[in-house]
């Protein structure tokens, strides 16, 4: 099987090994990968400012790198659920965009609807906490949100369940928002770094020794807050757990670093 | 950006300083909110209520000016006396005609968003009506000359201790007292004084049945009933979306409403007016202010199924970290962030901006109204009307001019990498970098994704 991979721009510039872990977790599984060299961003942070205008190109370019593909995975929830949620008003009726929608998977999503994965053959034998990032799971629903009411479920920690040695952690607020949000970071600065503050406190009373989510956003938020405040905790993608890496600053990551 | 706009974050600022209060406000609303999630995980037909609830109303709005008439002659039929208002002013002086024609100069109100909205206090005040809040918490913050900072919990952000030092110099309670069961109580006491004296009662009103003309206040304190029966005129102000068709629709909203609200099965008093009592006038003031424009507005219509719960509030984590006040508009939170603008659009355009998008408000919404997408689709509007603040709007032209072309995107990428790698510290971390204020910037890597996955390609051809 092919897709096309997108990797979004943060990811790509900031975090490359979360890509090369994504790409290693699906090329294990027999997936062929291949990363379309023309693309750049999906067009959130514009879109999120509410600058339709300047949105509109980059949602016309990623369906012109991508229609082709037959399915197009990409490690965070946030950039896949602005495909499918919000590329309506600047692609809706052009040829190719309802099969985009429907193919544009987060990489859990992925592995769990299209390939059934149930078991991710990796081992990483430490406490980590699950953060569910509010786009992946409230508009593409990979886990039951804590406000419905409904049968409870959550394709992220099932697969984080199935590696070997981990213990997840149970938080008092398990779908809270960190306060990333995009421009929201920097525009509502300090209410933001609360949010991000009290998601530790809950990580740190739950006995979290890393966070992990499915979008590297979130992470990068709570990473910084983590290393300015020096709180004893670390965070990884989903993807470089599924990938078998180890914990930064373990000696065995020490280690592979040299 | 101006003097008549308010900015969200920089009200905000005012309430982050007190951390400790921050937390303390944020675990209160909290606690609300969990117990909004046991009551609504007891009703198993919950997602189907919500639904059958937006339903109602979508229907109801559709159809709004027939069910007014509707209801209105209902409501004549039963001796009521109505009134239509089409805004706040107009809502103002009827409430001012009847008062003056019953010769009424002392007035007990139970709770109402909508003569908050109308500012009907500080104007029967200049006509000389003395105006009593009976609600406890809206009490607690007409003594404090403050508006209420949440729809159902007004006096959320006051402290114990500072009620009994209010209540020590109004009402002459005891110095230092903080016991909530004794201030109660000395409420109670001063507001019954309030109740005997009171020439006429005016409430709010959650629903209003077209079939009937009955109109019903949900409340916990009985103060609504205790204001509307003792005076012989009831003045009842409804805003025209609190109509629902039948009767039978409150057996959907009575059951959502509450557990929404606090968490609470059903509130302790939920009080059906059908007519005025025996001897006394029931008058009904229809409000529209605004609302029809909501109405007709194809983008932010179904902003008027909203039954002011609050519960969009208890879990919005911007309110619970950003308090009542910061949001400078009579209805805090998600859904005072869709409503504002559509106020005042120039006033109030930092309000969408406000949120996360984390959608737990569009999750908790009791109608389903789809909050966090009306206020990025507000975002939009902020920008096509020109309020969105100059250097903003010019930064996003340029990052998305960047992005348009994968080569700007690829050297401007490894430019960025490379010049954080070098720059010292004092020049990464200033006072034009707003994410760094309390957060590290990553550790920009030497090489992006792109790099490394073409040369690990070209290692493996």
């Amino acid at each position: 099987m092919q897709v096309g991979l997108f990797i979004p721009c943060y990811i790509d510039q900031l975090f490359p090994d979360v890509g090369m872990a994504t790409v290693e977790v699906l090329e294990k599984l027999g997936v062929q990968v291949d990363f379309p060299i023309e693309q750049t961003c999906c067009g959130q942070p514009m879109a999120n400012t509410g600058c339709i205008e300047d949105t509109r190109p980059l949602a016309e370019r990623f369906l012109a790198i991508f229609r082709d593909y037959p399915y197009v995975v990409c490690p965070s929830g946030s950039c896949v659920s602005m495909v499918r949620h919000h590329y309506e008003a600047y692609l809706a009726g052009r040829p190719g965009f309802e099969e985009l929608k429907r193919k544009t998977m987060e990489l859990c999503e992925f592995l769990v609807q299209v390939l059934g994965v149930e078991r991710i053959d990796a081992r990483f034998p430490h406490r980590v906490g699950l953060h569910n990032s509010c786009h992946g799971h409230r508009e593409l629903r990979l886990g039951a949100a804590s406000e419905l009411v409904i049968r409870p479920y959550n394709k992220v920690r099932k697969l984080l369940e199935s590696v070997d040695g981990i213990q997840l952690t149970e938080l008092d607020r398990p779908d809270e928002c960190c306060g990333f949000g995009g421009t929201f970071a920097v525009n509502e600065q300090a209410v933001s770094t609360l949010m991000g503050m009290d998601r530790l406190q809950d990580h740190q009373q739950a006995g979290s020794e890393v966070i992990t989510a499915a979008d590297m956003s979130c992470l990068m938020h709570l990473d910084g807050l983590i290393r300015r405040n020096g709180k004893p905790l670390r965070v990884m993608h989903v993807a470089q757990i599924f990938a078998g890496r180890p914990l930064p600053g373990s000696p065995q990551a020490t280690s592979l670093a040299k | 950006m101006n003097a008549t706009s308010c900015n969200h974050a920089k009200e905000a600022d005012r309430f982050t300083a007190d951390q400790p209060r921050v937390q303390w406000h944020d675990q209160a609303l909290w606690f609300v909110r969990a117990k909004r999630d046991t009551a609504a995980h007891a009703v198993e037909e919950w997602e189907q209520l919500r639904e059958t609830a937006s339903q109602i109303k979508r229907h109801t709005l559709a159809r709004l000016p027939e069910y007014l008439e509707q209801f209105e002659e209902n409501a004549l039929r039963l001796g009521a006396q109505v009134h239509w208002a089409r805004d706040a002013d107009e809502h103002n002086r009827i409430v001012l005609r009847i008062l003056q024609q019953h010769g009424v100069h002392k007035l007990v109100k139970s709770k109402s968003m909508l003569t908050e909205e109308c500012h009907l206090n500080p104007f029967l005040e200049q006509h000389g009506v003395e105006v009593v809040d009976t609600d406890l918490g809206e009490r607690i913050v007409q003594l404090r000359s403050q508006p209420p900072s949440h729809i159902v919990l007004p006096a959320i952000h006051i402290k114990k201790e500072e009620v009994g030092q209010l209540f020590h110099q109004c009402l002459g309670t005891e110095p230092g007292a903080t016991d909530p069961k004794y201030l109660t109580e000395a409420a109670r006491g001063h507001l019954r004084e309030k109740f005997l004296e009171a020439q006429a009662g005016l409430s709010g009103v959650n629903f209003a049945v077209a079939e009937t003309g009955g109109v019903i206040v949900c409340t916990n304190e009985g103060n609504a009933d205790l204001g509307t029966s003792l005076p012989r005129l009831h003045i009842a102000c409804v805003g025209i979306e609190k109509i629902v068709p039948r009767a039978a629709d409150l057996a959907v909203f009575l059951r959502l409403l509450a557990r929404s609200a606090t968490g609470q099965p059903i509130t302790s008093y939920t009080s059906h007016f059908h007519g005025p009592i025996s001897g006394g006038e029931l008058h009904i003031v229809l409000v529209d202010n605004g609302r029809s424009r909501i109405r007709a507005d194809r983008q932010f219509w179904e902003s008027l199924k909203c039954i002011r719960c609050g519960a969009c509030l208890n879990t919005c984590p911007v309110y619970r970290r950003s308090g009542g006040y910061s949001y400078q508009h009579t209805i805090p939170g998600p859904i005072g962030s869709v409503l504002g603008p559509l106020k005042d659009a120039k006033k109030n355009y930092s309000l969408p901006y406000a949120c996360s998008l984390c959608g737990s408000c569009t999750d908790i919404c009791p109608v389903k109204v789809p909050l966090h997408h009306q206020l990025l689709t507000w975002r939009g509007e902020i920008v096509r009307r020109g309020l969105l603040p100059w250097r903003k709007w010019l930064e996003m032209k340029a990052v998305s001019w960047v992005l348009r072309n994968r080569r700007r995107y690829q050297w401007s990428g490894k430019l960025a990498r490379w010049a954080v790698r070098w720059m010292p510290r004092w020049m990464l971390y200033n006072r034009l970098n707003d994410w760094g204020k309390s957060r590290e910037l990553p550790e920009f890597p030497r090489k992006s994704f792109r790099e490394l996955y073409r040369n690990r390609n070209g290692r493996n051809q």
